[in-house]
């Protein structure tokens, strides 16, 4: 379906396909791309979350009885490896990242627009390789984590294709970062000063450099991985002299700012809606901007405490702790921010909001587990143990899905021109707030008391806490079809959006709905003041 | 306004309240049956008291802007053109950072209870003789260092089983017999892949590493049989991956060892 293009033409708007044929095409249409981003990291999550589910049967019932053994640890390593790099990193950078940063620094596009159709088509072949793998010999079975010696025993084949998708979207990943910090520093529109900027550029930029810092890192100690495996060297090979602690330390150190990867864009796209829908600035828009940037800092310089009880010297593990609770310090100072923005406002209670709302209590609840895990002696008794499963659930389940649904019912008007039925949303956030907390609540009681992770059989003594768990996961589940209906039925049927429902301030809400090929008609507005509201700009609109 | 405060102020001792209330009666952790385990509990405490005030708290805070600040059908126009206040922003910034800096010097002091922060070494005696380095681990209990009787083990794991080594009795065992009330020191190194030695009533886990020998030190309070969990993926049967561990009293445990005693080789 992919078109040949002729650089000399690309701007001839009649060599681009156009309708829904244009999303199965190398488009260089930022807001192309972002759909793209969308539907299919949502195509995988809809894999991953079949996958969680199977993992939620088999644990229902203390035996190992649903499915081998084997296949138990392929399928929560693709669990991990799908949620983690095809569904969340893809969707809250590629997707919001690609439609709304030209719109915020008054762009027509990108400034890369090749190399972001590159970055995007990427992904669908990886993550179907990725995916396919279970049919060659087996998928990868190490953990999304692959520590060896393990990913260096078991089956061969599965671990490199692991290793392969990995490393292009890990490309892909790197190729976006770039193109995000080209756009934001270099094609703002005359007159837009940086302190101006919506907040989701500022996670944009933070989340960017991050990735541009230490996804490489990833990539290096993946080839190293790879000759390991398949050329017997013994880079981490113990038995020929090789390091596995090394490996630890270089994964941790791409894979705890990927954390911040998953998360920042996450705090960027609630300081979005949270303003427009509460009718009020965005509260301490210069704290945010610097918390965003302390995290940043620190969050290159904590990747150790996932490693408090491998081989990390007493010294090491205590730097790491300190550390990394000082983290707790800008993310707190963000959380405290967005509720003084609800505070005094004029609340709409829709489906945006609600998911936003339940975003902050989520992630407050496992921001102090996290806290709590930063202490080497605690961290201790519970590292990988269910504990550790529920904390990191509430931090990017509860936390960036919750926003990425929040983003979705907040952004649908812009690119459909459609509203979403409201009923259906407040529905689907209920189920999904309830399902999402009875099953990984009861995780902690589990990881306190014995349960390790990424077993498929346990304790009998832990059946009825694990059941009440597969409940939840089942509401999960469950929670997906009004969601799904609500989108089907809305871009079909649904009532005309206008071009600015939520009468928002930020600039893609001052062009039609969907916005048109460049973005805007004339010249790109420039909004000096994107969270004016309650101020005479408001008041004109 | 005086009302407002009265109101506010209640509200927070009612918070703290609950949260104190919740602290001491709700136990969520298994039995304590090793030095470290109380210690392990004294810092969840406070942890599980102070993270139920702050959550219990953002989540008031989040629900009652919703009802109170919910945009009734007859109001039109925005809140209030607030966009920030310096003073509210320093507190949120040093209250957080005084609490986060005090919380770590506890578990710091909590570690070094816990022997966290003591050389690493396995045992006095083979130290001398033995120079192979130890990477990681924790090592003695300070309140115990007096201890004379020090029972070495070395443990190596495989997939998917641990075994013990005595080397005072010259035998190896699949099960973990240990005195109550004395000092166990335990060597342990991988024989394959990764896998981690926790034993949850304990609060103790250090991982086993293949190539690099850890140390594990802890003093069992408690007669009974708990069990050893691996808890790094090691293949498989990783979830079957399990032994025990028999704390004993003194006699029943000597009844043992002298039973499972070899006389040593000299080759």
């Amino acid at each position: 379906m992919t078109i040949s293009i002729d650089p000399q033409k690309t701007n001839n708007e009649s060599l681009q396909p156009k309708g829904w044929l244009r999303y199965f095409s190398f488009s260089l249409d930022h807001k192309v791309i972002g759909i793209q981003y969308l539907v299919c990291g949502f195509l995988f999550y809809l894999i991953g979350g079949t996958l969680a589910s199977a993992i939620r049967i088999e644990l229902a019932s203390p035996m190992s009885d649903f499915m081998p053994r084997d296949v138990y640890n392929q399928v929560l390593t693709l669990h991990g490896t799908i949620m983690i790099f095809l569904w969340i990193v893809p969707v809250v950078n590629g997707a919001f990242g690609n439609y709304l940063i030209p719109f915020y620094v008054g762009a027509r596009d990108m400034a890369f627009p090749r190399l972001n159709a590159v970055a995007f088509w990427l992904i669908p072949p990886s993550g179907l390789m990725l995916v396919a793998s279970y049919f060659v010999e087996g998928a990868a079975q190490a953990g999304w984590t692959a520590y060896p010696p393990l990913s260096i025993t078991t089956p061969q084949s599965g671990q490199i294709i692991w290793i392969l998708s990995v490393l292009l979207l890990g490309g892909s990943s790197i190729f976006g970062g770039i193109n995000f910090i080209a756009t934001i520093i270099k094609l703002r529109r005359p007159g837009l000063k940086l302190m101006q900027l919506p907040m989701y550029c500022w996670a944009m930029l933070g989340t960017s450099l991050l990735v541009v810092l230490s996804t490489p890192v990833l990539a290096g100690t993946l080839i190293l991985l790879s000759f390991d495996i398949i050329a017997n060297t013994g880079f981490f090979n113990p038995v020929l002299g090789g390091n596995v602690v090394v490996y630890q330390h270089l994964f941790w150190f791409y894979s705890h700012p990927a954390v911040y990867i998953m998360v920042l864009p996450a705090f960027g796209l609630v300081s979005e809606i949270l303003p427009v829908h509460a009718r009020k600035p965005l509260f301490g828009y210069t704290t945010m901007v610097f918390s965003i940037m302390g995290i940043v800092v620190l969050g290159l310089v904590v990747w150790a405490h996932h490693m408090f009880t491998s081989g990390t010297p007493p010294w090491m593990r205590l730097f790491f702790t300190i550390a990394t609770a000082f983290i707790a310090v800008p993310t707190g100072i963000k959380f405290f921010n967005w509720v003084a923005t609800l505070w005094g406002g004029k609340i709409s209670i829709n489906s945006a909001m609600l998911f936003s709302c339940g975003f902050i209590i989520n992630f407050v609840f496992g921001g102090i587990t996290g806290v709590a895990l930063a202490q080497v002696p605690f961290d201790i008794h519970v590292h990988d143990t269910y504990f550790v499963v529920a904390h990191f659930h509430y931090i990017v389940y509860g936390g960036t899905v919750f926003i990425i649904f929040s983003s979705i019912y907040h952004w649908f008007p812009k690119v459909t021109g459609k509203m979403l039925n409201k009923k259906l949303g407040i529905l689907h956030f209920i189920i999904t707030f309830i399902g999402f907390n009875l099953c990984f609540a009861p995780q902690h009681w589990l990881g306190l008391n014995g349960m390790p992770r990424r077993v498929a059989e346990y304790d009998p003594q832990f059946q009825f806490v694990n059941q009440i768990s597969s409940l939840g996961a089942l509401l999960m589940a469950i929670s997906t079809i009004p969601f799904l209906i609500n989108v089907f039925l809305s871009v079909r049927n649904g009532k005309n959006a206008g071009d600015n429902p939520w009468n928002a301030l930020t600039p893609e809400w001052l062009t039609s709905s969907p916005p048109p090929v460049e973005n805007w008609k004339g010249e790109a507005p420039l909004v000096e003041e994107p969270y004016g509201y309650g101020k005479e700009i408001s008041e004109q609109k | 306004m005086l009302n407002k405060k009265i109101y506010l102020i209640l509200i927070i001792s009612l918070v703290f309240a609950i949260s104190f209330w919740i602290g001491f009666n709700v136990n969520l952790l298994p039995a304590e049956a090793s030095i470290n385990a109380p210690i392990y509990d004294e810092l969840f405490k406070i942890l599980f008291i102070i993270g139920l005030i702050i959550f219990i708290g953002m989540t008031i805070a989040v629900i009652y802007s919703l009802f109170k600040f919910r945009k009734r059908n007859d109001q039109i126009g925005d809140g209030i053109a607030l966009e920030g206040n310096l003073s509210l922003e320093i507190v949120w910034t040093i209250i957080p950072s005084i609490i986060v800096l005090l919380i770590g010097l506890y578990s710091y002091n909590i570690y070094d209870r816990m022997g966290g922060m003591k050389e690493l070494n396995h045992n006095h005696e083979m130290m001398s003789s033995n120079t192979e380095k130890i990477w990681a681990g924790i090592s003695q209990t300070s309140d115990n260092e007096i201890a004379i009787n020090n029972l070495s083990v070395e443990v190596s794991a495989m997939q998917f089983a641990f075994l013990f080594n005595y080397p005072n009795g010259n035998f190896i065992s699949g099960e973990l017999h240990v005195p109550v009330d004395q000092k166990v020191s335990m060597k342990m190194e991988s024989k394959d892949v990764i896998h981690a030695f926790w034993v949850p009533e304990f609060r103790i886990k250090q991982d086993i590493i293949p190539g690099q020998p850890t140390i594990l030190n802890f003093t069992p309070t408690k007669v009974g049989k708990y069990p050893i969990i691996c808890a790094e993926l090691c293949g498989p049967y990783h979830g079957g991956m399990r032994a025990s561990i028999i704390v004993e009293e003194e006699s029943d445990y000597n009844e043992w060892f002298n039973k499972n005693k070899k006389p040593e080789v000299n080759l």
